[in-house]
């Protein structure tokens, strides 16, 4: 029992946040200036990540860390709290966020990148790690929302009629998900009179009606499975992203979605897990199933490159959900892992649309062809990029995949991991249909690139496929760090006495028996 | 009062509901206002509705119990940040629908639909 105890104060949960949103601030104040953006911007991104950085390595050695604004007591006042599992979604966030904005100073026209480009990277960050970072759900959707509106205006940036006509309808999808959020914070707050995490742990667990609190829940299951386009309320996904350019497409790609995977992941294996037969068992493997097999059946009858990877954002999420809803300590690291790698490999594989597009000017697969021969090394990192994404050993794909379906088969679903299985050969059948219309085949079709020019286009890509590589061949580490981060969240207690201390705690497993 | 509030609410999902289904984009746009305006009725009462009794622990008026009859003042907090956010993005939504509606000629909801590819 020692590690329930309360954890020590500490200012670092909220750097991250903090010196995001400073940066956008600078940002504005300069904004226009193409030299100062791009300078600050960048000292902004490093120093973002050198925060996560110094965050992971401190809760790592000494366990979840604690903020509290105004140092207000734990139910009452604003939490951050840092955890094993946000400090490393917030890690990777960093390190995907920093490639993508050096992609994007490449590639992204200069009129976008003049036009308040930068500031809104930065609070698209902010958001995004005080999403990850904070312990109230009151919180979580301020940052949600803070997230969302950066992403608004990013989704529009530049004004074109498909960003115009596709941007429309994600707005108002997102405000009504955020209005449902709104309605179960207001209900969950009736019945229980916290908006506080842990604190909402500790009285869900002791509550008396158990039936209306899962209510309750599936209106959190709508409001996050709709920002992590889960089955059935995933059909924006494919149309809005690929409207933005690639570079914004690329960091919704990588944050977007997880923020609402992770966000699932915090509450229901912190709040509601009084019946997991029914809510994760039940309800999370079908949907996951269903989110799999439509997100990997979509693309097929697409020709457009990006769309195409839009849709396998959907269906790799199906996987993630598959980890919580078999709610086992080895598939929910395979949960984890995968998230990870999958932050990393979807921006790879979109920047690498991204760079293709700007040899070809298109991003319709019949206008291209023969890009192996004129540029090798592009059409190497896809391939081995999108033999990552199917779950090719030695890749980081294989090894998530491999966690989740062990996971699954010992918690006896064998139906579904038959279905993760088939997906996979189905991801896999869809990435060589790309490589077969743009790199295989004759040369031929626009270049306005040649293959020396691509390569400062390439090499943002290259270091995430890098990062999969290593994520890959360093199996057994992240699988470790996944594993223990698991065992932690199975057991809320900790989280619990983290923040309110080990009295809570011990009520909470009283509540449990 | 909680009573009166809670039809209010039901009454300004219903019509937000069913102007969310209409084809003209400013009346989706006004459609989605009365959500939020509704979900933020929701929050107000979340904490319980009390006459006369104000947000502030130790300052409320004597119940017959003994007590102090005081409003929780979390969910007006809430509300505000709420109203606030819904603001922000209302005014958003009102410019982006605006300028989609300049740029496609039509402020019809069929037109916008995602048939073509986005290519080119």
């Amino acid at each position: 029992m020692s590690n329930l105890q309360l954890a020590p104060l500490s200012n670092l949960p909220v750097l991250p946040v903090v010196v995001s949103l400073l940066f956008a601030v600078l940002l504005i104040l300069g904004h226009g200036r193409l030299r100062y953006q791009r300078a600050v911007g960048a000292a902004g991104v490093l120093a973002a990540l050198v925060a996560d950085l110094i965050l992971f390595t401190t809760v790592l050695r000494e366990g979840p860390l604690v903020y509290r604004a105004g140092d207000w007591p734990a139910p009452y006042g604003i939490l951050f709290v840092a955890d094993r599992l946000n400090v490393l979604l917030v890690l990777v966030a960093g390190v995907v966020g920093a490639i993508t904005f050096w992609f994007a100073v490449r590639s992204l026209d200069e009129a976008r990148q003049r036009a308040f480009f930068y500031p809104l990277f930065h609070v698209q960050l902010a958001g995004v790690y005080g999403a990850f970072l904070t312990g109230d759900l009151f919180n979580l959707f301020v940052f949600y929302e803070v997230t969302l509106l950066a992403s608004f205006v990013l989704l529009t940036l530049g004004g074109e009629r498909f960003q115009l006509q596709e941007g429309l309808k994600y707005v108002i999808i997102n405000t009504l998900s955020s209005a449902f959020f709104l309605v179960g914070v207001a209900i969950l707050y009736r019945t229980l009179g916290t908006v506080n995490m842990a604190d909402l742990a500790v009285k869900v667990a002791s509550a008396p009606d158990q039936g209306w609190l899962l209510v309750i829940a599936v209106v959190f299951v709508v409001v996050f499975g709709l920002k992590a386009a889960i089955f059935p309320l995933y059909f924006w996904l494919p149309y809005s992203y690929p409207t933005a350019p690639t570079a914004i497409a690329g960091l919704f790609a990588a944050l977007l979605s997880k923020v609402g995977i992770y966000s699932l992941f915090r509450v229901f294996t912190l709040i509601f897990v009084a019946q997991v037969s029914v809510t994760h068992h039940g309800l999370f493997l079908v949907l996951a199933s269903f989110t799999m097999v439509l997100g990997v059946l979509g693309p097929v009858a697409q020709m457009d490159f990006k769309r195409i990877l839009a849709f396998h954002i959907v269906s790799q999420i199906g996987y993630m959900l598959m980890g919580l809803g078999f709610y086992t300590p080895v598939a929910l690291a395979g949960g984890i892992y995968h998230i990870v790698h999958n932050m990393v490999i979807k921006t790879g594989l979109f920047l690498t649309a991204g760079a293709t597009e700007e040899v070809t000017g298109t991003s319709h697969l019949e206008r291209m062809s023969g890009l192996l021969r004129s540029h090798p090394v592009l059409a190497a990192v896809f391939f081995m990029s999108g033999l990552s994404l199917a779950g090719m050993p030695p890749f980081s794909g294989f090894f998530s995949k491999l966690a989740l379906m062990v996971g699954g088969l010992q918690a006896g679903g064998y139906l579904v991991v038959a279905i993760s299985v088939a997906v996979s050969f189905l991801t896999l059948f869809s990435m060589i249909k790309i490589w077969r219309y743009v790199y295989w085949g004759p040369d031929r079709g626009e270049r306005r690139l040649d293959a020396r020019a691509t390569s400062p286009l390439v090499w943002p890509a290259a270091a995430l496929l890098l990062i999969s590589v290593g994520m890959g061949l360093g199996a057994s580490f992240v699988f470790d760090y996944s594993y223990a981060t698991a065992l932690e969240l199975m057991d809320p207690a900790r989280y619990v006495a983290a923040v309110l201390g080990p009295q809570a705690a011990a009520v909470l497993a009283h509540a449990g028996l | 009062m909680e009573l009166l509030t809670s039809l209010v609410i039901g009454l300004l999902v219903g019509a937000g509901v069913y102007l969310l289904l209409q084809r003209e984009v400013l009346r989706v746009v006004l459609g989605t206002m009365l959500i939020s305006h509704a979900t933020n009725l929701m929050l107000f009462i979340s904490g319980g509705v009390k006459r006369g009794g104000p947000p502030i622990v130790g300052r409320g008026i004597p119940t017959a119990g003994g007590g102090l009859a005081y409003t929780d003042p979390l969910p007006q907090a809430l509300i505000l940040t709420a109203i606030v956010i819904g603001f922000a993005s209302t005014a958003f939504v009102l410019v982006l629908a605006y300028k989609a509606i300049q740029s496609r000629g039509s402020d019809d909801m069929e037109d916008l639909r995602s048939v073509e590819e986005p290519h080119e």
